[in-house]
């Protein structure tokens, strides 16, 4: 018999097609295995940070911590955590003093003698949000919440638009000029992954800071939270922030 | 060619052409994104491992307490017992997984004054100083040892 160029043609496209979707099949198949983790189960963990801001001293081991355990770049002077001082006169009280020289990284010179109105010091990371704005801003899929609410980056997926840069509401993102990829707090998830509490936690001399592990039934984050005047920064914006602080100032935006 | 076909021809040319790119776009599709694509959302799985791989820098207090037991028990009575070793030694993992890797020296006056200088708005529970005024900015070292510093101890 002979075949027509059509019939030819015909043949092979399906042919083609059946090939192709066999093979997608079976590559779900295959993908179907769970990946290797350790001890670390996903599911059991849902990460929160609380800081109390009546602990906080302003001495800046976070952010020295910070930028040595995820080797953030020094030049230009970018962070993953910083800590900014308020400093409000009772005088005009909706008009808070701020600064926050170098981050804070070698802590806060003598400014305000005692007395002077009120200061105080406020430390800054990422908010890890669970419905969070820069995760949806994303075109490429490169940034999203983990299923254990840790927001985080592909860096391979990552082709540096800086859309998530402006749509954190927190100013907690920068563009890493070494890799041209988006870059931000982690929340040390090497290390929370490891059994190992953030290297900013580890390091603050006051207890400032706590991470907290709100699926754990145990962990006394949650008296903390029920027992303290609790605020999150920009309520307002439901991004559901998980950043709680103690002893906020609404002066603090 | 005659018949109710005539018309329908370039019609037939262009839905191979359709599929023939449907085709391309599956395969190119199938080719490019990882298998792990979308697995927990609208992101690569991996991604995740990746993170989760990069290796540690600060060991730890519980890794330092190992070989270091003396120190620690030196601040237990003391208020700097809750400080971890690394907030005043710095980063040292390597040193814990090696210990012949040098400790870097520490500016003990520096450290002191991070936390205790007065006047930057520490809260008011905070034990402060004027460096000035309370040792004329020598060095605290002499009075205070750093990790057990109240001062009715032995120097």
């Amino acid at each position: 018999m002979e075949t027509t160029r059509r019939e030819f043609l015909m043949v092979g496209t399906k042919l083609l097609v059946m090939t192709s979707v066999t093979a997608s099949a079976l590559e779900h198949i295959v993908a179907g295995a769970p990946e290797a983790a350790a001890s670390y189960n996903v599911a059991d963990h849902w990460w929160a940070m609380l800081i109390d801001i009546e602990k906080c001293i302003g001495g800046g081991h976070c952010v020295r911590a910070c930028k040595t355990e995820n080797d953030v770049l020094d030049e230009p002077m970018y962070f993953r955590t910083w800590v900014e001082r308020y400093h409000i006169n009772m005088s005009d009280p909706e008009h808070p003093i701020v600064d926050s020289p170098d981050g804070g990284i070698n802590g806060f010179s003598e400014k305000y003698a005692d007395g002077d109105g009120k200061t105080f010091f406020v430390p800054k990371l990422c908010n890890h949000c669970t419905d969070s704005p820069c995760t949806q801003v994303c075109p490429v899929g490169a940034t999203f919440r983990t299923n254990d609410g840790v927001v985080l980056i592909d860096k391979d997926y990552c082709v540096g638009c800086r859309y998530c840069v402006q749509a954190c509401p927190y100013g907690c993102r920068y563009l890493d000029p070494r890799s041209h990829t988006a870059d931000k707090c982690t929340l040390c998830y090497h290390r929370l992954t490891k059994g190992m509490v953030p290297a900013c936690v580890e390091v603050c001399p006051t207890g400032a800071r706590q991470i907290a592990d709100l699926k754990n039934p145990k962990d006394p984050a949650h008296e903390y939270l029920r027992t303290h005047k609790i605020q999150i920064l920009k309520p307002q914006m439901a991004t559901g922030a998980k950043v709680y602080y103690n002893g906020l100032d609404g002066a603090v935006r | 060619m005659r018949g109710p076909l005539k018309d329908v021809e370039h019609l037939i040319r262009l839905a191979a052409l359709f599929a023939a790119g449907l085709l391309f776009f599956a395969v190119a599709r199938a080719e490019f994104v990882p298998d792990d694509f979308g697995k927990y959302g609208h992101y690569r799985a991996g991604a995740i491992t990746d993170v989760a791989a990069k290796p540690m820098v600060y060991a730890g207090r519980v890794r330092c307490t190992e070989c270091h037991e003396d120190e620690v028990n030196e601040a237990a009575p003391s208020k700097h017992k809750v400080i971890a070793c690394e907030t005043c030694h710095g980063a040292l993992l390597k040193h814990a997984d090696d210990p012949e890797v040098a400790v870097p020296k520490v500016d003990a006056q520096t450290l002191c004054l991070r936390c205790h200088a007065a006047n930057t708005g520490k809260p008011s529970h905070q034990p402060t100083v004027v460096a000035k005024d309370h040792s004329d900015e020598d060095s605290c070292v002499p009075c205070h040892k750093a990790h057990d510093p109240r001062m009715d101890q032995e120097p």
